[in-house]
């Protein structure tokens, strides 16, 4: 085996891995505090990339405002969807919360396509772009700064979740809602918070894919691809989705770099179903699932 | 107008339609449908077989979602292996289509059990995600194993033959579809009125209580999988067939998705649901379509933008119903009801 090609497949499994743990969190966020999947993940990331490519490269803000701007917006994006969809469904089964955000994500897909078209466009590099060695394989600035944004993320959220007011009712709720509105919890306020938490971060890695991937409407297929990885890492674990992230990352590019066939398009989903069955609740997540 | 129910005899009272009304309007119902293909246009007959088409494949999906409750979103791949199953039987074998499409019925209902089987043991949430790998397996295998399916190429399913005529019109597809259609209905109708029936909406409503109260939670499940699986392969191999022409697009996740909106749009356990969420999901793109053909003098942008609308109207609905009609169309077909059955004294 070549130890080179082995690297550089470690490598960019690694950095993939990172840009679905920093999706993977903004499912983990919504899970935690409200027991729902968002199917509408891709679809926020897809805004999070046309809103940095409107105000950066349309509107020619610097890329620090047009940052900025963009989580704002992603933030009111946010906090809209929850009080408008979200809410009016708070304790209906599971099939209605899964079927609400899916269709949320068909009209967000629409929003965002009627808007800015379907071909893909050209992202303003913002990142210097050059490449460091690193033990003989080749990494781009862009790949290092998705794992140090997600590094960064990581530590933020678990300070939060440990810390912060709403962090610490967030867990309360997702253990026992019944519970946490009897102590004074105000579910509202913190479902608006989770939302408006999980659209910035899933802006953030829509800014990232969109200056490794470029702008593009096949980001929307990254939201679909993340579900193995928060299965593997615990719905409702946010270190989980790092590691999780990274195995899946890591599968990916190995099956990639080693065969031939396009496995590498079900392998995540192959580990989602043997998950499943050994271990539903994931890696790092809370046994709390109930068999028949 | 009605001013009691008084039935004398079990048989009228087990009778599947009971009222005066009920009787009339599946009179009007069954004449509608007969009277329908001699005078619609060729483009209504298209949708009329579509429709029918899509409720078969819904209330196989009702079975298994709005009765038994176990969330599916496998349902693109169930009917990509009823098309595909009956498509090759057709082509490779020469079997007759009228013997295809039970096989690949069939088929499709192992294949429902072999997805239900270890579902099993997951419940809500992680059997829907469950169901999304599968969708996404069953779709790599369809167009990466060329020497079954032809990969990505399409497969050309010759026109079915009956009695020496050749069904490769909509006018004459339209019978087939019908009567298959009905008997579905009929035979749901009478299903969800029997012991299995009644078993699977106990598991929905409360899968524990079953199992105390002796119902085999394990067995019903995957009989719910298998019948359910059966009717929606039905539906897949009534489509190679009429389309004569399966391709793995129509089998993707958003088909999933459409049939899962169906039912929740006419409302989940509910057979005439299932026919009006069919009805809507398929005449809503179309009659956006013609409504952008009609603007496109006054406004020639329009056909542009015609795409999005299409989606973005779809998550819409099902956004609005879920909000303000939990209960979907079949909810609102019955208020219609109740008010003209005591009309017009409501109280």
């Amino acid at each position: 085996m070549d130890s080179d090609v082995f690297l550089q497949l470690t490598v960019s499994g690694l950095s993939n891995g990172m840009v679905y743990a920093l999706v993977a969190v903004g499912f983990v966020v919504i899970f935690k505090a409200s027991d729902v999947i968002n199917f509408a993940q891709g679809e926020f990331l897809l805004f999070g990339a046309y809103l940095a490519f409107a105000f950066i490269a349309q509107f020619g803000l610097p890329w620090s405002l047009g940052v900025l701007a963009t989580l704002l917006t992603a933030a009111m994006i946010g906090l809209i969807v929850e009080r408008l969809v979200l809410r009016p469904l708070i304790g209906e089964p599971v099939i209605s919360m899964i079927m609400v955000t899916i269709g949320l994500s068909s009209l967000l897909r629409a929003v965002v396509n009627g808007i800015w078209g379907v071909r893909p466009k050209a992202f303003p590099n913002f990142i210097p772009s050059g490449e460091v060695e690193f033990l003989g394989a080749i990494v781009g600035f862009d790949r290092l700064l998705v794992i140090a944004i997600a590094a960064i993320l990581l530590t933020v959220l678990t300070l939060f979740f440990r810390y912060t007011r709403d962090g610490i009712a967030m867990r309360a709720i997702a253990d026992d809602q019944q519970a946490a509105l009897s102590m004074g919890i105000s579910i509202k306020r913190v479902l608006a918070v989770a939302w408006a938490m999980a659209a910035i971060t899933a802006a953030v890695a829509g800014i990232m894919l969109a200056n490794t991937v470029g702008v593009s409407h096949d980001i929307i297929f990254i939201g679909l691809r993340v579900f193995p990885v928060v299965i593997l890492g615990g719905l409702d674990s946010v270190p989980g989705a790092i590691v999780g992230g990274g195995v899946i990352g890591l599968l990916e590019s190995y099956t990639a770099g080693y065969t031939t066939s396009g496995l590498e398009l079900i392998v995540p989903y192959i580990v989602l179903i043997l998950v499943l069955m050994v271990r539903p609740y994931g890696l790092f997540g809370k046994e709390i699932i109930e068999r028949v | 107008m009605e001013s009691g129910i008084f039935f004398s005899d079990y048989r009228s009272d087990m009778a599947l339609r009971r009222m005066p009304l009920q009787k009339v309007r599946t009179g009007l119902l069954l004449v509608g449908l007969v009277v329908f293909p001699f005078l619609a246009t060729p483009y209504w007959l298209n949708l009329a077989n579509q429709i029918a088409i899509a409720t078969i494949g819904a209330i196989g999906l009702n079975i298994l979602v709005g009765y038994t409750g176990q969330i599916s979103l496998g349902q693109g791949a169930f009917m990509a292996v009823g098309a595909y199953g009956s498509g090759l039987l057709t082509v490779r074998l020469d079997v007759p289509f009228y013997l295809s499409i039970p096989a690949a019925a069939a088929i499709t209902a192992v294949a429902g059990l072999v997805v239900g089987l270890p579902s099993l043991r997951l419940k809500g949430l992680y059997l829907a995600v469950a169901t999304l790998a599968a969708q996404q397996i069953v779709e790599f295998v369809v167009t990466h194993w060329d020497g079954l399916t032809g990969g990505t190429e399409a497969l050309v399913v010759p026109a079915p033959e009956l009695f020496g005529a050749r069904m490769n019109t909509d006018g004459r597809f339209y019978w087939i579809l019908v009567v298959v259609a009905l008997a579905v209905a009929l035979f749901a109708a009478n299903l969800f009125r029997s012991r299995v029936g009644r078993a699977w909406v106990a598991i929905r409503d409360q899968d524990i209580a079953a199992s105390a109260i002796g119902v085999n939670v394990f067995g019903y499940k995957l009989l719910a999988f298998a019948t359910s699986s059966f009717l929606v392969g039905l539906s897949g191999a009534l489509l190679a067939h009429y389309r004569s022409i399966v391709t793995w697009e129509r089998f993707t996740i958003e088909v999933s998705i459409s049939y899962l909106a169906m039912i929740i749009i006419g409302g989940l356990g509910t057979i005439s649901g299932s026919f009006f969420g069919a009805s809507l999901i398929v005449l809503l793109p179309a009659m956006i379509n013609t409504l952008g053909r009609s603007l496109q003098d006054t406004a020639p942008w329009a056909a542009t933008v015609l795409p999005y609308v299409q989606q973005g109207v779809f998550g819409l609905v099902i956004i609005l119903f879920l909000v303000l009609e939990p209960e979907g169309l079949a909810k609102l077909w019955r208020n219609v009801k109740d008010y003209f059955r005591v009309w017009p004294f409501s109280y």
